[in-house]
């Protein structure tokens, strides 16, 4: 009479492939592999030493700034203010050297000073004025972005006067020319893959990156286990303020000026560059190599459509496309 | 912590504890002891405030009154962290973890090991030493294993493996067996012992009465906030910790119930199954009557709620309409069988509460007022909205007041209004009563009872035990997922069902497995 009835499904560890966050990595990678051979087919400019370099100089910028929105993404937070920010930034540092005619690397340092202050902001609107990420940050990208004209009174400022500026990005270590014809690796994709590492490193390996996955997976149990949660968020967004004023430095020696009305809508190349990467926007999973071959597949995709004179028009609209079909990817992934 | 387990000495002491939350007095002059080395149980029906009591130990809510003394020493627990700083571990009813990150990764957090280095983790120092926690609790699991692949009795252990990492002397565990197997409770209950042996204070919140006469060296009984009294386990019986839960004093008498209902069956549900909250649910409901729905929280009466109303998908199982099997796969095709569900959370799932009256009314039903290019027709949607103000006695300065202004009362007849202009006849009432004061209580009774004179079905699920006996023509009593009881209102009482309500799965009496068809029946 007694039902003895053993739990029928003991839900044994589903540990496939593909949940695993790594397959979206795996798949973004497939797919960069994958339009590589296919550019390479379609023209035969795609694969020469000078379109890789434009490849990787063109990446150097939104993979940093992607880089940097990780960390918020990962936390189940948003940060719309990092190209915005990323202005104010080189337009700090523009006022400081040029206006100014102060060193460089006092300049660099406010550019980096006023990024971690912008991602202080953010952390404490959303942490203890509890405006939601998306809010407080679409806030800051209009503050930044209006701050940026009134200080550089609507005009471009120049580095013209401090040659060495623009030889921080643009200045060449490893120059491939001499075994491939015109690849050169420019210190701005120095840049973007020590920032990878930096980046990775934290993520993996300290305290912050620990509880950047813990916030994204579960706020309350982090805060039940006396984590505390305000102090940490904020870091994260001051994180994601220093890799935005990062971005500044390599964008800003690389046109060699500081152009006051750039930044807005680099915002979403780096979130795509993110999602596409299988940075979940649910949080808790993320990772920064997915979002450098996020970036890259980005970029990589733009120089080959603009090879095959697809009109630049056309090629956001197949941007948002791949946005829609990773995400999509990863809620099937997700789904079983 | 050396004091022998009869030492006068107290670990904790709470007394005259008060906690106010928004329309619910949830403690009032609470007292609660624990001395070290003693397994105490803290036991009492729903909503009896045993959970926010170990709370404001626990620093997650913090007290309106009252004093906390640990050790000797008063004090204030202004958050977790504090809590922990003054040795006191809790495991929460839900579990508290964090999926993506692995098993050491968790139970580590917010303490990790450094390796030299400020920030640097020392991540093969944070497996190492879970995993001497692990050989210490006698327990095989790997550290590294993400907790969202691990099963929920595994993750209930690694909570436990936490909370004993902190080498607290107050141990606080909220129902930390609600989700186990026999032998993964007997795993912990050796676990518990040993740490009664070296002297740690285990307060053990459970619904299950049984196990406590296994474990517990003394039991706390609370009732509507208050602790009631604080016994030695060996001194009573089961039968009296249920009359000290129970007891209430003043208890309305059972008012006449509406005739008895058809015997037209209108609604039947057979061998329900949903993972592991519903396991073969089998019932029937007649026209006319009101089917009560008894048991704890977490019984998984919501969830059969859920599950005829299409919310959640069923792995198994058929639900019949009149005699005719139907196929609910979604809330929209259950409204348009007749089934309405009106929610525990009202606020939530229930109502527009930025709209009026009159739009809360019609919004179930807007088909029916749609005219012209879907113009609305508001004299229809105003008459309807007048007429069940009236009919239900809303007390509304007008139909075009805002529904957030109206009392819980109100509000709960409002909805009632709105399905009732959708023309259900078959009404899951989902803790109709919860947060309404008693005045309007007994005018919703009142309303049950017309709706089921006028031929309505309804299953009422409710927590309150004197409700479910007033109201209902007959009581289901549910226990992890089951039907454990089925009673007659004139066999019902609060004893019985909560026998019933506390009875584990291996004393089921079977019912329904071998022949479907048949719901629950026990006797009559």
């Amino acid at each position: 009479m007694t039902t003895n009835a053993a739990p029928a499904q003991t839900s044994a560890p589903r540990t496939s492939l593909l949940r695993s966050d790594a397959a979206q990595r795996f798949m973004a990678f497939g797919a960069l592999i994958l339009m590589f051979i296919i550019f390479s087919l379609l023209s035969p400019y795609f694969l020469t030493g000078s379109n890789i370099s434009g490849i990787l100089i063109a990446t150097a910028v939104n993979g940093i700034l992607a880089i940097g929105v990780t960390f918020v993404i990962i936390t189940s937070g948003i940060d719309l203010s990092v190209g915005t920010v990323m202005t104010l930034t080189t337009v700090m540092m523009g006022k400081v050297v040029t206006d100014w005619g102060m060193p460089i690397p006092i300049g660099l340092l406010a550019g980096i000073v006023t990024g971690l202050a912008a991602g202080f902001v953010n952390g404490f609107l959303i942490t203890k004025a509890k405006l939601p990420p998306f809010i407080a940050t679409l806030g800051m990208l209009n503050v930044a972005r209006g701050l940026s004209l009134v200080i550089s009174n609507v005009k471009p400022i120049y580095f013209d006067e401090n040659p060495a500026f623009n030889q921080i990005a643009m200045g060449v270590f490893i120059d491939l020319s001499r075994f491939i014809p015109g690849l050169v690796i420019n210190n701005a994709v120095l840049i973007l893959f020590g920032a990878a590492i930096l980046a990775s490193l934290i993520l993996s390996k300290t305290v912050l990156g620990r509880y950047t996955f813990a916030l994204g997976s579960n706020e309350e149990a982090a805060r039940l286990s006396g984590v505390n949660v305000h102090r940490w968020k904020i870091a994260v967004y001051m994180l994601t303020g220093f890799f935005s004023a990062l971005a500044g430095i390599v964008m800003a020696s690389r046109i060699n000026s500081a152009q006051p009305s750039l930044g807005q809508g680099y915002e979403l190349d780096a979130i795509a560059a993110a999602v596409i990467g299988g940075t979940s926007l649910s949080g808790g999973e993320g990772s920064i190599l997915g979002t450098v071959i996020g970036a890259f597949l980005i970029s990589t995709l733009s120089n080959g459509l603009k090879i095959l004179s697809v009109p630049p028009e056309w090629q956001i609209v197949v941007t948002g496309l791949i946005v829609w079909l990773a995400v999509w990817l990863d809620i099937i992934r997700r789904r079983k | 912590m050396s004091d022998s387990p009869g030492s006068p000495d107290l670990l904790v002491r709470m007394e005259g504890i008060d906690k106010t939350f928004p329309g619910v007095h949830a403690l009032d002059q609470a007292r609660f002891e624990l001395r070290p080395g003693e397994i105490h149980a803290l036991v009492g029906e729903n909503g009896a405030g045993k959970s926010t009591l170990m709370k404001i130990l626990g620093g997650v809510y913090s007290k309106d009154a009252g004093r906390i003394v640990i050790k000797g020493q008063e004090v204030t627990i202004p958050n977790p962290r504090a809590a922990q700083g003054l040795g006191i571990s809790m495991i929460h009813q839900e579990l508290n973890l964090m999926p993506h990150l692995t098993i050491a990764q968790n139970i580590f957090i917010g303490r990790e090991p450094r390796a030299g280095l400020p920030f640097w983790l020392n991540e093969r120092g944070v497996n190492e030493a879970a995993n001497k926690l692990f050989d210490l609790m006698h327990l095989k699991l790997d550290p590294r294993m993400k907790v969202s692949d691990l099963t929920v009795a595994k993750q209930q252990m690694v909570e436990i493996a936490k909370a004993l990492s902190f080498n607290s002397s107050v141990l606080i565990m909220d129902e930390p067996t609600a989700a186990l197997t026999d032998t993964e409770i007997a795993e912990l209950f050796r676990i518990v012992r040993s740490l009664r042996e070296s002297g740690v204070g285990v307060v053990h919140i459970s619904h299950r009465l049984e196990e406590l006469k296994q474990i517990s060296d003394r039991i706390t009984v609370m009732r509507d906030g208050r602790t009631i009294d604080t016994v030695n386990t060996a001194d009573v019986t089961l039968d009296k910790i249920i009359s000290m839960m129970v007891g209430r004093t003043i208890y309305e008498s059972k008012p006449e119930l509406p005739e008895k209902p058809s015997q037209d069956v209108v609604l039947e549900a057979r061998n329900l199954n949903r993972g592991a909250v519903l396991k073969d649910v089998s019932f029937q409901l007649k026209r006319g009557e009101i089917l009560g729905f008894a048991g704890l929280v977490g019984a998984g009466r919501t969830e059969v709620a859920r599950a005829i109303f299409g919310a959640d998908p069923l792995d198994s199982g058929e639900i019949y309409i009149n005699g005719k099997k139907a196929s609910i796969k979604s809330p929209s095709d259950a409204v348009r069988s007749g089934i309405a569900y009106l929610s525990e959370d009202r606020k939530r799932y229930g109502l527009a509460l930025k709209m009026d009256v009159e739009t809360n009314v019609a919004l179930a039903a807007f088909r029916k007022f749609l005219g012209v290019l879907g113009w609305v027709n508001t004299a229809g949607t105003k008459a309807m909205a007048t007429k069940y103000v009236e009919a239900l006695a809303i007390k509304t300065p007008s139909i075009s007041q805002k529904v957030q202004n109206l009392s819980g009362g109100n509000q709960q007849k409002v909805i009632i209004g709105k399905w009732l202009t959708a023309d259900t006849d078959i009404l899951i009432f989902d803790e109709p009563t919860r947060g309404i004061d008693v005045g309007a209580k007994s005018e919703i009774y009142r309303l049950l009872n017309d709706l089921a004179q006028q031929g309505k079905s309804i299953i009422m699920i409710s927590s309150e035990l004197p409700e479910v006996l007033r109201m209902s023509h007959r009581v289901i009593v549910m226990c992890e997922g089951r039907i454990t009881g089925e009673l007659s209102a004139a066999e019902a009482d609060q004893e019985r069902i909560m026998t019933y309500a506390t009875m584990r799965s291996q004393s089921v009496i079977a019912n329904g497995s071998e022949n479907p068809p048949t719901p629950a029946a026990t006797g009559v």
